[in-house]
């Protein structure tokens, strides 16, 4: 008997999977003449499993976002030391279609627009590559009619071009849809409550939740703001600041940082 | 009168609205439309309409020196009822939808040996194409053509170009009135090619004009499709697709002469660019003469900068001698496809050469449905996927 709509291709006998970043350190070349690379990672550690949900949080500049995207693998950014595991396998030797296909997802903070192409051909395009073969066209139409639904997008979204036109809300939950669709061992969310209005967060944080339950996916949570954690609690909270991080903690983290702020991570030593 | 648009390093579009100026377009031109070749001097480059051209890889075309030589295969494949003769220059058919309006055009009207009348009796409708496919064997070519289709008659042209030549040829459309004509042009030209071509559609009374213009091989290939109206009521879409790669020069000069009441013209032409020194050049010129009231127009040209190093020359010009028209306008945009696009798409695990091709596909996609034929458009498709292989290896 066939098997039936199963989410992936995961083998059932695979372990739970597991990122694990060791002493990384990532430059970025200046963007003026000054010349010379920066460097804005400076040592992370950090090991997230599947069905675990980190959240990242740190000031501005204190290179959050160069982790989300150098985990995604971005080109502006130049790995200098460490490593980057996948279940052993070694992510920073993948190209960057490679690491998606391997189950790394980065929801970003502000998604492309790509003129010319459908979000229906591009969702399809997508989870034909990731789940490595193409979906069948019946049963796709209707899981991408249901998340849609879930997420609330207008269904005419499905004939508008990636990101084109839409609004900061349309394009976060864009990304959530995908989310959904493409089912990663790891979700890097990269500030998807930033330009939210209330609506707009509860209905991604419920998309995020839905995802986390189930237990399939590790998720980390990037963010400046303690606002999204009343709709996704986090199991380790960690503060980043000066390419590193800081701390680390439970839950309890976030309260203290909604209280006292960055300040004390910030202060005392050299600029980011 | 020029508008300034924030677009990418190596492109340049300007575009002009003049409104009830003087003749900007006619004045343009360095010399007034004429058969003779004798009537124009050798250009040098400098010249409104030479300004984008590389003259120096025209082999001869522009200054007299190209010697025809033969060396190009032509076959016609009509449907029963039309007919195809081979007619002098006297004759009373040939030359009446318009004039060579630069010395490579009037070279060709100069210089061919016989001209090609292909004739669609009034009131056929078609249910073949007519295929007119011309294959060059290395030689220099002149020729002229001219497709006379009858009121009411319905008919599609194909005309293919393959292989290699330096060739100027002039076609003629001559559309009775309620004639409608899609018209194909496919420049699939080996890579070593010259070729310059006017396409002078002359539109009867309520009659449709299409032409579809595919421009993918040559190493020159420069082509002038114009427009004019024999009475009103006439519609004229102008679509082209353009794929120019490394080292290619591809240009499309268009003109629709509205110059009768109550005509409509629709333009648009796309085209995506890679490789070294690619460069494409987009003129697109309207006019509404002061007697065309009730003119809707409309002028397209979107590029697509696939890679560093290629050039786009974009200049839409509407020029309007008359308030009393339903609209006019006219729209021109290059853009990259920028890392940032690939990135998000291979973020999503589609590999670099599918998401080029993604978008690429998605950028021409409207422009192909235009051609209506599922064999020509299943070789357009095809066409464009190897232009984008040949980007990747």
């Amino acid at each position: 008997m066939r098997q039936c709509s199963s989410p992936s291709h995961r083998s059932p006998e695979a372990p739970m999977a597991t990122l694990e970043i060791n002493d990384l350190h990532v430059s970025v070349e200046a963007e003026d003449s000054t010349g010379g690379p920066t460097e804005i990672l400076r040592g992370v550690d950090l090991t997230v499993k599947q069905g675990e949900t980190h959240a990242i949080m740190g000031p501005n500049g204190s290179g959050k976002s160069t982790l989300a995207y150098s985990l995604a693998g971005h080109p502006k950014y130049t790995i200098t030391g460490g490593s980057v595991k996948l279940d052993g396998e070694d992510v920073l030797e993948m190209s960057v279609d490679e690491r998606a296909r391997a189950g790394v997802f980065l929801a970003m903070q502000y998604p492309v627009e790509v003129p010319g192409v459908s979000v229906s051909n591009f969702l399809r395009t997508s989870a034909t590559a990731i789940r490595g073969e193409a979906p069948k066209l019946r049963t796709w139409v209707k899981e991408v009619k249901e998340a849609m639904e879930r997420l609330s997008i207008d269904p005419k979204f499905a004939e508008r071009n990636v990101n084109e036109g839409f609004s900061g809300g349309e394009k976060k939950r864009h990304e959530i849809l995908q989310l959904e669709l493409l089912k990663p061992k790891i979700a890097i969310l990269d500030e998807t409550d930033s330009g939210l209005d209330v609506d707009a967060l509860r209905i991604v944080s419920e998309g995020v939740n839905r995802v986390r339950e189930s237990g399939e996916v590790g998720t980390l949570l990037i963010t400046h703001y303690t606002r999204i954690l009343r709709y996704i609690k986090p199991d380790h909270v960690h503060v980043f600041a000066k390419g590193r991080i800081a701390e680390s903690g439970g839950p309890e983290l976030a309260d203290k940082l909604e209280e006292e702020g960055y300040e004390q991570y910030v202060k005392g030593g050299a600029t980011a | 009168m020029a508008e300034a648009q924030t677009i990418p390093g190596g492109s340049n579009t300007s575009g002009a609205i003049a409104v009830a100026a003087e003749s900007t377009t006619a004045t343009r031109m360095s010399a007034p439309p004429s058969f003779d070749v004798a009537d124009f001097p050798v250009p040098h480059g400098r010249e409104e309409e030479w300004r984008f051209t590389p003259l120096d890889r025209l082999k001869g075309l522009h200054d007299g020196t190209a010697q025809a030589s033969g060396g190009i295969k032509t076959d016609v494949s009509a449907p029963d009822g039309v007919t195809v003769e081979a007619v002098g220059r006297d004759d009373e058919r040939v030359g009446r939808a318009g004039k060579p309006v630069d010395r490579v055009a009037a070279q060709a009207f100069s210089s061919f040996e016989k001209a090609s009348v292909i004739s669609v009796p009034k009131d056929a409708v078609l249910t073949e194409p007519v295929r007119v496919s011309l294959h060059g064997e290395g030689g220099v070519s002149y020729g002229h053509t001219v497709f006379d289709v009858g009121a009411f008659a319905e008919a599609v042209i194909v005309i293919d170009h393959t292989g290699d030549a330096v060739r100027s040829a002039n076609v003629e459309f001559v559309l009775g009135d309620g004639a409608k004509v899609t018209v194909v042009s496919v420049q699939d030209w080996d890579d070593t090619a010259v070729h310059c071509s006017q396409h002078n559609a002359l539109v009867g009374r309520d009659a449709t004009f299409k032409s579809v213009v595919v421009t993918f091989g040559g190493d020159v290939v420069r082509l002038n499709p114009r427009v004019t109206y024999a009475g009103p009521g006439g519609e004229a879409e102008l679509y082209g697709l353009y794929f120019t790669d490394a080292g290619q020069h591809q240009e499309h000069r268009l003109l629709v002469d509205h110059d009768t009441p109550n005509c409509r013209s629709n333009v648009a032409y796309k085209g995506a660019l890679q490789g070294d020194d690619a460069h494409a050049v987009w003129i697109g010129d309207v006019l509404i003469q002061a007697d065309a009231t009730g003119t809707d127009t409309y002028e397209l040209n979107r590029n697509l900068v696939l890679t560093d190093g290629s050039r786009v020359d974009s200049v839409p010009n509407l020029e309007i001698e008359t308030g009393e028209i339903v609209g006019a306008g006219h729209a021109s945009a290059t853009g990259r496809f920028e890392d940032e696009q690939l990135f998000y798409l291979m973020a999503r695990g589609i590999s670099e050469q599918e998401a080029r091709r993604l978008v690429v596909r998605g950028f021409f996609a409207e422009l192909v449905q235009q051609v209506g034929l599922p064999d020509v458009e299943e070789r357009l498709l095809a066409k464009i996927e190897a232009e984008l292989e040949a980007s990747v290896s």
